[in-house]
């Protein structure tokens, strides 16, 4: 990642460097304010977020007030349902703006700046290692049950009793070959680390992850 | 009314598909991927490929953003790159988290050329790998919708309740990033999503409206993947719940990997938490996913469909519907050894 000075000074403004994500002409043509997204929002039922005002900010393109959202826990809420590019009467995508902010969050590092954002870290060394790792997102080897208690007991039998159950299912549990739960082959790791490595996505974790 | 619906109608594949697993739905219900493939392959005489060299889309990376776009892109490629290897055309992801990426994506590389140019430049540069794009791209749900009545033919068991004779009434739930990203990939879009609607019909149930039948289970990626965010997780299924609890529907269907882990272990964990449950009786109201509920209508073994890994016990559901299964089978290694039953629930009886 760039330093925050070099990004600035490459970038020029923080708006410019949201407006030059790909997705930018997708996600936020024309917000007329009506709300919509915000009464429809999941997050916006649970915490004191408002993807009304977000898009209203970012049109706006005021300097200090993006800078202000990007530091903020704010942007950290949204659970990506994209339940608002449904309901949206200009074809807005609230969510979206929220992946554009988050991705800028982090480039420049203004995501360590609150208790929220600062849990990429978390997801990185999660999520990302094991992706890296393993080839999957998400792999019964990583629900751990002290760390899922609300996976019950039945995931803890299942979990115990893996190796052994999970033919039953058609799983073939850490195998070689096709089905569900393989162990991915050298080949197909060693390609998609190479385009982690080739595309920024390795560089990127790097620099999220604790190590 | 038929014009609107007209407009809703999406294409789905006839034959010859490729299959992409789903990092989720191969954790938590093995067994559903499993039936797919045994649905197509031997109910309805399907080729469908399933290649062990594919790999995560990266959608929960991207949703959490940990992993950039242009590495999704590119991870996306290569799973194209296997399709296109193999002489196939139809791309049927399992996961809808899945398939909404490959609609982001194919999207943005039919808007600008440029990009899908760059993903190209990137695989070749990571794999030396070539990719076309896909001609059609269904998820797995829209496969079993399209042969809904064909199956119907082969069925052992209908969505009755054989003591009333009624049909069951069932709670459809669409994981949000099925038609709510790109409404038109969707079958009936986002408002009126008919994809699991359109089964429960042809296999003799009802379907329940509620008010939040098209609220998120809640999900939210980091808001689950963070265990002290969790609350907003549980929350949203604890909303959908109390929606659909005077309804008094037989049980949930989901076409979504997430989704049906959530609305089973969230309701295990609120019985926990405050000793509630959403049927009359106590025991929960049984989540299946759609392969599980065809499987089980078409006479498949309910312990190798895997509903015994499922926090809500799905016995009651089998009763109404006349479906025989045997108690001692349940809790067995697949050597046919017995092992010992799972902890019971403090609340919620099984």
């Amino acid at each position: 990642m760039l330093s925050l000075d070099s990004k600035i000074i490459l970038m020029g403004y923080l708006v410019d460097f949201i407006r030059q994500d790909i997705r930018y002409k997708d996600a936020l043509k024309a917000c007329m304010n009506c709300g919509i997204c915000t009464a429809i929002c999941p997050a916006a039922e649970f915490f004191d977020y408002d993807p009304r005002r977000i898009c209203d900010t970012v049109q706006r393109g005021d300097e200090e007030s993006i800078e202000r959202l990007l530091r903020s826990e704010t942007i950290w809420e949204c659970g990506q349902c994209l339940s608002c590019k449904t309901r949206c009467p200009r074809g807005n995508v609230p969510g979206m703006v929220i992946s554009i902010l988050r991705t800028v969050s982090q480039e420049i590092g203004y995501y360590k700046d609150n208790s929220l954002g600062q849990q990429q870290t978390e997801i990185a060394d999660g999520i990302g290692s094991n992706i890296l790792n393993t080839g999957y997102c998400v792999h019964p080897d990583i629900v751990l049950p002290s760390k899922h208690p609300e996976q019950g007991p039945v995931w803890e039998w299942y979990r115990n009793n893996i190796e052994e159950v999970a033919p039953r299912f058609g799983a073939n549990y850490h195998g070689d070959g096709p089905g569900a739960l393989r162990k991915i082959d050298k080949k197909t790791m060693d390609e998609l680390r190479s385009i982690f490595e080739v595309t920024g996505g390795k560089a990127f974790l790097d620099g999220l992850t604790s190590d | 009314m038929n014009r609107y619906w007209n407009e809703y109608q999406k294409v789905i594949a006839d034959n010859h598909f490729f299959y992409e697993r789903s990092c989720i739905r191969q954790t938590f219900f093995p067994g559903s991927e499993a039936a797919f493939l045994r649905i197509l392959r031997e109910e309805l005489d399907k080729d469908i490929f399933d290649d062990f060299r594919q790999h995560t889309c990266t959608g929960i990376g991207y949703h959490s953003d940990i992993v950039p776009l242009e590495t999704t892109m590119t991870v996306v490629a290569r799973l194209f790159s296997l399709m296109t290897e193999h002489g196939y055309k139809n791309y049927v992801p399992s996961c809808v988290t899945s398939f909404g990426v490959f609609t982001e994506i194919t999207h943005m590389w039919n808007e600008k050329p440029e990009l899908l140019e760059k993903a190209r430049e990137n695989l070749w540069k990571a794999c030396k790998r070539e990719f076309e794009l896909p001609e059609n791209i269904a998820h797995a749900s829209d496969i079993i919708y399209k042969f809904r009545n064909e199956l119907a033919k082969k069925m052992k068991y209908r969505l009755v309740n054989r003591f009333t004779g009624k049909p069951l009434r069932v709670v459809e739930h669409i994981g949000c990033h099925y038609a709510k990203i790109f409404p038109d990939k969707g079958v009936g879009k986002a408002e009126f999503p008919y994809v699991l609607a359109g089964m429960i019909e042809s296999w003799g149930g009802e379907v329940v409206d509620y008010p939040e039948r098209r609220h998120c289970c809640g999900f939210g990626f980091r808001q689950y993947l963070i265990q002290e965010n969790r609350g907003y997780s549980i929350s949203n299924t604890k909303k959908k719940l109390e929606s659909m609890e005077p309804y008094e529907p037989d049980f949930i269907v989901s076409n979504c990997p997430g989704c049906s882990m959530f609305l089973d272990r969230w309701q295990y964990t609120i019985s926990e938490m405050e000793h509630k449950t959403y049927d009359r009786d106590g025991y929960g109201i049984p989540v299946l996913t759609y392969e599980e509920m065809a499987g089980l209508l078409l006479g498949y073994d309910p312990w190798e469909l895997g509903l015994q890994i499922h926090q809500i016990q799905a016995e009651r559901l089998m009763d109404k519907i006349g479906i025989p299964y045997n108690s001692k089978e349940k809790y067995r290694a697949a050597s046919g050894k017995i092992l010992r039953n799972p902890e019971k629930p403090a609340n919620l009886l099984t």
